[in-house]
């Protein structure tokens, strides 16, 4: 349906294309969450992976920043219709926390991500490995602010940004594929962009 | 953050559908409102939003989301207010294209976090910053709607006295004395009733506010911009609340 005097502002081609469909771009980066933004110590901080119910490893804030780290240059996507391009990130491959803890083959095919303050999110482990996706610490060279979810958020770019976990606790392995925070409040289980699966039913 | 996720069967597929511009009232010197009539009237919750989607002659779509501000008991038209953002894409076509008869499409309603119903209790604290405002003016208006008695109260921070958006409502509903309190905070102007402030919101402020409560607050809602909500749910914070009470949406992307 063409809305009557609607031209709209169009992007060059090669950020059109960049763009997935119905994303606007934004220089900003706007900050969204559910709730007020927690403020958590370094040495309160602690990042959990679990198998089911199980810890099998734990790192305190010098222990995971002792990690290997990778530096990624990404487009980000949010569901509230905005995309930021070549946004720059630090932070461990989710395969490099897998490989600390020991864990080569993946304990089942999905992972539920924590935050500390009590936000989850739901992501298949084929989305996490293979250097899709990090556990960021720092952005554009500094430490994530806390409203950026900061001290450590999780990064899978490729997906709508609510599954980019803010204030990330750990990782949990899990038989079924378990709806998380938005995911049980209408939003889509999986969330490619680019197949604009923004809300349950896309 | 903590709440219990209310059970209901799977949500069907959200489609788009026209809806036809009803009726245009400019609010104040940024905010027109918008009734929109769906071809197909839909139930929604005193908080939730629509997407909007406009469409130009060469298939170019560009989407926004906006919160609803209509009351959840008026389906046949659902109201918007939008507030012309000179960058902007889609307000400026809102505010300067747009006419009664016109039609856009949309879909909805959308979001289960950022809700509230009279049946949910109270009272509900609610903290607006500018449009944000928007979604907490649905929750009121239902609140009155159904004539509940439940103590409300809403502080809604605004640059001027003129850019207060539903100002004259939101005056009456307070002069109504069934439990709702407004307290107005102007960023850039002198106060101009007992009730109000005159400065950006802080913690001192937000703790005054629940002292004018006749009890703890049950829910408290925040919407804005960024530094409104950052402040505002801090402020929250400091003056007792639970933070996992505090529901946030912030606008600005």
């Amino acid at each position: 349906m063409i809305t009557r005097g609607f031209t709209g502002r169009q992007q060059s081609p090669d950020i059109a294309n960049r763009l997935p469909p119905g994303q606007s771009l934004t220089a900003d980066f706007p900050v969204l969450s559910a709730g007020p933004t927690p403020h958590i110590s370094l040495g309160d901080w602690s990042f959990t992976l679990q198998v089911g119910p199980k810890p099998v490893a734990k790192w305190s804030w010098a222990e995971f920043n002792a990690l290997p780290k990778t530096h990624q240059i990404r487009d980000i996507h949010c569901v509230t219709k905005w995309s930021k391009l070549d946004t720059p990130w630090d932070g461990v491959l989710v395969d490099d926390v897998f490989k600390a803890a020991g864990i080569y083959e993946p304990a089942t095919k999905f992972i539920l991500a924590h935050s500390f303050d009590g936000y989850s999110t739901n992501v298949p482990v084929a989305d996490l490995v293979g250097g899709k996706a990090i556990i960021a610490l720092r952005y554009d060279g500094k430490p994530l602010p806390p409203d950026h979810g900061g001290p450590a958020r999780l990064l899978v770019p490729h997906l709508y940004f609510w599954k980019s976990a803010k204030w990330v606790s750990g990782l949990q392995f899990t038989e079924r594929d378990e709806a998380g925070f938005w995911e049980l409040r209408g939003y889509h289980i999986y969330g490619d962009p680019w197949r604009e699966q923004r809300f349950t039913g896309d | 953050m903590t709440e219990a996720v209310p059970s209901k069967a799977p949500e069907p597929k959200l489609l788009w559908q026209e809806a036809k511009i009803a009726a245009i009232m400019p609010d104040t010197p940024r905010v027109k409102r918008f009734l929109l009539a769906p071809s197909a009237p839909f139930l929604f919750r005193a908080g939730q939003h629509v997407d909007v989607r406009l469409t130009a002659p060469d298939g170019y779509q560009a989407e926004r989301s906006y919160s609803i501000a209509s009351a959840p008991e008026q389906t046949a038209a659902i109201e918007l207010a939008i507030e012309r953002l000179d960058d902007g894409e889609v307000s400026p076509f809102f505010h300067d294209v747009a006419e009664v008869g016109d039609a856009i499409e949309l879909r909805g309603p959308i979001g289960g976090h950022f809700v509230w119903d009279v049946k949910d209790g109270g009272p509900p604290l609610l903290l607006g910053g500018g449009s944000g405002v928007v979604p907490l003016m649905s929750m009121l208006r239902h609140r009155a709607a159904v004539g509940a008695r439940v103590p409300a109260l809403l502080l809604f921070s605004s640059r001027t006295w003129e850019d207060v958006i539903f100002r004259d409502e939101l005056l009456a509903l307070d002069a109504r004395n069934d439990g709702f309190q407004l307290a107005l905070a102007l960023t850039r102007d002198q106060p101009r009733r007992p009730s109000d402030f005159g400065r950006r919101v802080d913690a001192a402020m937000v703790a005054e506010l629940v002292g004018r409560l006749p009890g703890p607050p049950k829910h408290v809602f925040v919407c804005g911009g960024n530094p409104f909500v950052e402040a505002a749910s801090q402020g929250a914070i400091e003056a007792g609340v639970a933070p996992s009470m505090i529901r946030t949406e912030r606008y600005g992307g």
